[in-house]
This record gives C-alpha cells, sequence and structure tokens, in this order.
C-alpha cells in the first residue's frame, strides 16, 4: 500500500455530559491510501460520525481525546498532526482545504441567503491564491464537471432553487473545487432516491479516480458499501470490529455483527430467505457493555471470555482483521461453522 | 401468501384524484398539483399491500386519501371490510368515527410520533380514551397491556418516557398504538425507513405476524424496493401521481414491465462488489407535479420513449399472461405503458 493520506491511530474520543463522561469512540486505528475508499458502516450510535467529525476537529467542545490518540495527515510535503492544532487558523486551513465533507442534507451545507456560487468562490478563495475572477471561473467549470447543465445560470441562483439530486452534486462540486487531500462523505446518499443514488454513487466514484484522493465513506447501507467502496471497516457502539477489503468482508464477514448485519439485510436475489434481525437493541452509551461491545447481543458469545475481556484485533486474511476470540488461535480464514449462509452474494 | 377467499376488495378506487390549487398569478389560469390522478386501486382483505415509487410520486398522498385525511377532487373509494361498507369520499358523522378505530396510520419517524411528556401507558392507552372504547381505567390497563405484550414491549416500560427507548423500541409503541383500537386496515408509511437494518428486520416480522394474527389488511408505503419485496404480497408502483403498474410480488420482481419499474429494480445497489455498473441508469429526475410532461409521465426520462409516449397517456391494462398466479381479478398483472410488449 502507498503512504496513507490519513491515518487513525488509538483513536479514543469522550464527552464530557451532565449524565458523566460518555465514551463515544474507543481505541480506533485506520488509514486510508490515497485513491482509496474507506466505507465506515454501523448503526445509529456507533460513533461512526464522531470519528468522522475528528478528522476536522468538529466535535463540540466538550469531546476530549486521549492523550495516546493520534491522527495525522499528509499533504504530500509534510505530516500534519491534526489533535495538535490549537489556532482557529491552522484549523481552518484543514477544514474545507485539505480535508472537505459532504454532509447527507445538503440543503444545511448551503447558506440559504446566498447564491450557490458566491459560496464557491467565497471557499477558494479562503484556500487558494485566486482572485474572484479565477475562483468563479473554476467553479462554473466544477459545476459542470459534475453534471450540472446551464452551470453559469445555476452559479448565480439560491440552493433552494436546485433540486434535492442536483443540491448534492452541487455540494459535491463545492467540496472538490479546493482538491482536498481527503474527502468525507457522512452518508451522501441517504436522503436521495434510488435513482438519483445510483446517479450520485457513479458520480462519486468518477470524481474520486480523477482527483486520486482518499475518500471516508459513511453509511449505513452495505449495498451502498459494496458499490463504492475498497475496504470496510464495521463499527458497533464506538469500536472497530472488523476491517478489510470489501469483497472479503461482504463474502466472508469474520465478526458475528457482520454477518449479523448481512443478514438482516432483505435480499432480492432471495424473496424467501427469513429477515432474521441482531436480536436485542444497541446498548445506551451510558452503559457500555464490559468485555466485547456486541457480547450482549451475540448468539456466538462465549461465557466468561466475551464479556470479560476485550479480544484483540486478530488477522483473518488478506489485510482483513477483526476484533472477536472466535478467531484467537485458529489458522487464518477458518471461520468455519458458523459462517452466513449464503456462499455467493447477490442482489440482482 | 395470504389473498383471501372472498372477492370482495377491502379497499375499491376508481379514478381517484386529489388536486391541490397552486396560488395562481394576478392575471394566470388557476393551476393545480395533480398529487395523485386516476388512481384505480384494489386492496385485496388480509393482504400486505406495498406501493412504492420516487419522492413526489404521491404514495403518501394517496395513503392519506384512503384514510379520509387528503380532500378527494374526483372518483370514489369504497372501503368494505364485511362488517361495514363506506364510501370513502362522503363518509361523515358517526361513520366517519366508526371508520377512524377501523383504519389507522403508522409513521415513518418514531422520534417525532410519540408524544416526550406522555409515558407510554399513556401514548398506546390514548386512543383508546379518545374515542371512549373502554369503560373504566381498569380496562384500559387491561387492553393496553395486552396490545404491548403482542407488539413485544416489556410491560415495566409502560410507565418510561420514549426518550428512554431506542429508534425499534419506539416503533414498537407506535405500533401497539396504532394497533389498539382493533382496526382492519392500516397505513404504515415508510415505517421502517428510519430505523436500523439491523432492527428494521424485526419490525418487518412483528407486523406481519400481527397482520395475519389480527387479520389486518396493510398499505404498506415504502421507497425500498427491497423491503417491499420480502413483506408485500402484492406491489404497486406509481410515478408522477399515475400509477405505472401493479402485480403480486413475486411477479413483479420477477418480470417487470413498465420501464420505470425496471429502471427502479435496477437502481438498488447490488450487495456484490463485482456488479458495480452494469445497472441500467435511470437519467434526470422526476418532474415537477405541477408542470408534468405531456402524455405518459414517464417519458421525459424513459430510455424506450417514442413518439407516441409525449402525446397519448397509455391506460393501466391487465392481460398480461402472468402463468404464475391463477389470474384472479385482484391479482392480476397491470401495466401502463404503450410498449411493455416490445420492451
Amino acid at each position: 500500500m502507498s503512504t496513507p493520506v490519513i491515518k487513525a491511530e488509538n483513536l479514543t474520543i469522550r464527552f464530557h455530559t451532565d449524565e458523566g463522561l460518555i465514551t463515544a469512540v474507543e481505541n480506533v486505528s485506520f488509514e486510508i491510501a490515497a485513491g482509496e475508499v474507506l466505507g465506515l458502516v454501523g448503526e445509529s450510535g456507533s460513533g461512526k460520525s464522531v470519528t468522522a467529525k475528528s478528522l476536522m476537529l468538529l466535535n463540540a467542545d466538550n469531546a476530549v481525546y486521549d492523550d495516546n490518540s493520534r491522527i495525522t495527515l499528509y499533504d504530500g510535503k509534510q505530516e500534519i498532526n491534526i489533535l495538535s492544532l490549537n489556532s482557529q487558523r491552522e484549523r481552518r486551513q484543514i477544514r474545507g482545504g485539505l480535508i472537505s465533507m459532504i454532509f447527507q442534507e445538503p440543503m444545511a451545507s448551503f447558506a440559504p441567503a446566498i447564491t450557490v456560487g458566491k459560496q464557491m468562490v467565497e471557499q477558494l478563495m479562503l484556500h487558494t491564491d485566486m482572485n474572484k475572477k479565477e475562483a468563479a471561473n473554476l467553479s462554473i467549470e466544477m459545476l459542470e464537471r459534475v453534471g450540472i447543465a446551464d452551470a453559469a445560470q445555476r452559479f448565480n441562483q439560491y440552493a433552494f432553487e436546485f433540486s434535492g439530486g442536483m443540491r448534492q452534486r452541487a455540494m459535491i462540486a463545492m467540496a472538490l473545487s479546493t482538491r482536498p487531500r481527503l474527502l468525507i462523505a457522512d452518508e451522501p446518499t441517504t436522503a436521495l432516491d434510488v435513482t438519483i443514488q445510483a446517479q450520485v454513487i457513479d458520480l462519486m466514484k468518477e470524481i474520486v479516480d480523477d482527483f486520486n484522493m482518499a475518500v471516508l465513506f459513511i453509511t449505513h447501507d452495505l449495498g451502498v458499501i459494496a458499490q463504492t467502496a475498497d475496504r470496510v471497516a464495521v463499527m458497533y457502539l464506538g469500536r472497530l470490529l472488523e476491517n478489510g477489503p470489501v469483497r472479503e468482508v461482504i463474502r466472508q464477514p469474520g465478526h458475528p455483527y457482520t454477518q449479523g448485519l448481512l443478514q438482516a439485510l432483505p435480499r432480492l436475489d432471495d424473496l424467501d430467505a427469513p429477515l432474521s434481525p441482531v436480536p436485542g437493541d444497541i446498548p445506551s452509551p451510558l452503559e457500555r457493555p464490559p468485555g466485547c461491545v456486541f457480547h450482549t447481543r451475540c448468539t456466538a458469545k462465549i461465557d466468561g471470555r466475551c464479556d470479560q475481556s476485550v479480544p484483540d484485533e486478530i488477522i483473518i486474511g488478506n489485510q482483513h482483521k477483526t476484533s472477536c476470540f472466535l478467531h484467537d488461535s485458529e489458522p487464518p480464514g477458518a471461520a468455519a461453522n458458523y459462517t452466513t449462509s449464503s456462499g455467493t452474494v447477490s442482489n440482482q | 401468501m395470504s389473498t383471501t377467499d372472498t372477492n370482495t376488495p377491502l379497499i375499491n378506487t376508481r379514478d381517484l384524484s386529489v388536486h391541490y390549487p397552486l396560488r395562481g398569478n394576478l392575471f394566470g389560469k388557476k393551476r393545480v398539483v395533480r398529487a395523485i390522478d386516476g388512481i384505480d386501486i384494489q386492496i385485496p382483505k388480509g393482504s400486505f399491500f406495498g406501493l412504492v415509487g420516487e419522492s413526489g410520486s404521491g404514495k403518501t398522498t394517496l395513503g392519506r386519501a384512503l384514510l379520509k385525511a387528503a380532500p378527494v377532487t374526483r372518483g370514489t373509494a369504497q372501503y368494505n371490510d364485511g362488517e361495514v361498507d363506506y364510501n370513502l369520499v362522503s363518509i361523515d358523522g358517526d361513520d366517519l368515527k366508526e371508520y377512524r378505530k377501523r383504519a389507522q396510520l403508522i409513521f415513518q419517524d418514531p422520534y417525532a410520533a410519540l408524544s416526550p411528556r406522555l409515558t407510554v401507558r399513556d401514548i398506546i392507552a390514548e386512543p383508546l380514551e379518545v374515542m371512549n372504547l373502554t369503560g373504566s381505567r381498569d380496562e384500559t390497563d387491561e387492553r393496553v397491556r395486552e396490545i404491548a405484550k403482542r407488539c413485544r414491549l416489556n410491560l415495566e416500560h409502560l410507565r418510561r418516557y420514549p426518550h428512554a427507548f431506542s429508534g425499534g423500541q419506539r416503533q414498537r409503541i407506535s405500533i401497539a398504538r396504532a394497533l389498539v383500537s382493533n382496526p382492519r386496515f392500516i397505513v404504515a408509511d415508510e415505517s421502517v425507513a428510519a430505523l436500523d437494518v439491523s432492527i428494521q428486520a424485526d419490525v418487518l416480522n412483528l407486523l406481519r405476524s400481527l397482520s395475519s394474527e389480527f387479520e389486518l389488511t396493510f398499505l404498506f408505503i415504502s421507497h425500498d424496493l427491497s423491503v417491499v419485496a420480502h413483506t408485500c404480497d402484492q406491489v404497486a408502483v406509481m410515478y408522477l401521481g399515475r400509477l405505472v403498474e401493479t402485480a403480486p410480488t413475486r411477479e413483479l420482481f420477477a418480470s417487470p414491465k413498465h420501464p420505470y419499474t425496471r429502471a427502479l429494480l435496477s437502481a438498488i445497489p447490488s450487495l456484490d462488489p463485482d456488479d458495480r455498473g452494469r445497472a441500467q441508469k435511470l437519467e434526470g429526475e422526476i418532474p415537477s407535479p405541477s408542470n408534468p410532461p405531456s402524455g405518459c409521465k414517464f417519458h421525459t426520462r424513459c430510455p424506450h420513449a417514442q413518439k407516441r409516449c409525449s402525446e397519448e397517456e397509455p391506460p393501466l391494462v391487465s392481460g398480461i399472461d402472468n402463468g404464475v398466479n391463477q389470474v384472479h381479478d385482484l391479482t392480476e398483472h397491470k401495466v401502463a405503458c404503450h410498449f411493455w410488449r416490445d420492451l
């Protein structure tokens, strides 16, 4: 693997609240190389968004980062230690410059009373040394690039005059105009209809190839992950439970939680297959289970072990790791007697 | 598959239309938004009937019209559950009150649908109290406990407030509230869309088992075709206020006829990473319902559109030999496309 663009090591994030210190992310490590898409999957409350926001220092002020947590961004020339950026000026260079983010709800990332074009120009002038004219030209070029017709006219319109899919495209154009090294996409297609989702996914793939940047793609939809990601990381209650190449994780999931997620998915290739939910509910972050965080819902739990100690990360395939005692002292890949029911995974 | 013995559908509409007036400009003529237009739909008693389409296709308006919660502009809608027979367009007074007990709605967002100031017990009991369905507080409590148990809610939780619950638990509370008045017909509008997959499967299984236990008829509105494929007996596909195809679920997924249905199916992201980019992509977006295209509403995005499509609107026709099901009036495969035979 080439040099990673971003590297998170032992990331632990807690929040001060009225009800005490809440652990949102615990001991999470990952890296993303240029041109690579890492899909981050997990239920609501799993810590996906907190993890993503930490990369840009966007978490609220009551967030506490552990002492040995480290986030390193390589901008091609130098290493930047993100967690040590203290001044607003330094932080602003990262946000929207080296790292851009796109959101689920595009209306929320455009100011309603300023034209789309003006916002794009403002961002470019802040992060580059372009003058107004150059910035406007590049913005129109970017709007064209993401497939917005009549880009020059659209440039002078407001976000509310755009349709949902078009707004999402405009947001992508704005996020990419500064040529960031890392793009964070937080559920960018969740609010869209399937037909528009397919268009946006295609666009994102094209652009990632073009711009050769690293992408952190957050979603709860494993189908979207299968279509976009190179590697997948599965999070649950703040812990990274599995991390590996998309084909391996979807075809031979190593962690019982990943297996459960795949089995809970309604599949179009087998309408008779029963839908099997992951039993129970995700525990409250105030009551984090001891040991493996998933043991309270796990069907393969080993009594006296999973509820006592936290499993280490175990390599179970080519760059495929999982934190589960079931793989302890087994040869790689031997996830023997509890694998998913279907051998081949296909949706059509 | 639970198609019932009787041939009378629970819901039967003809030419059902809901048009909303737009404020016209000073001199211009009055414009209307045709939220739904000319809907003929039969929902068999005891079925789990799916309604799919993009946002703006009129799914929710149709559901609301059937609950007497949207003003009907034209057409008829009949409700017949074997005990009562109502004309839903003209229904009022005591009949409407009775219909409110028999027809209920489950909302999409379990976080917004439950009052934060009421305990779970009070939330579930509210319909009973408002409609005077029980004689005493003890009777109400008993009924609440019974329905909560059926919806797999922990009885000790009845005294808590909704903020203490996760999304899946909240949705089970919403379901219990909808079922407490012993309804026959439930409109579930995107009821699992806000839930995580691991919970979604649980709520879907619950809805299916409740529907057979209480002999309920469901109108299940969803934008997620794979969810519909797994829960519904029959599916109707809507586009811009019109029905474009209806069929038994298996039939629809095995051989979709309308180009729009096909496009929707192929747009579902495949779980197979090697299947990337094979899908047939639909260009553009759904047009505004205040200014719909002429002829077939779908022709502006249809890859097979011809001249006739922009001039003449295709009717919803039956006569597709399905060979799978016994051809039966209520479960027939119907499609609204001039050229479905040639595709």
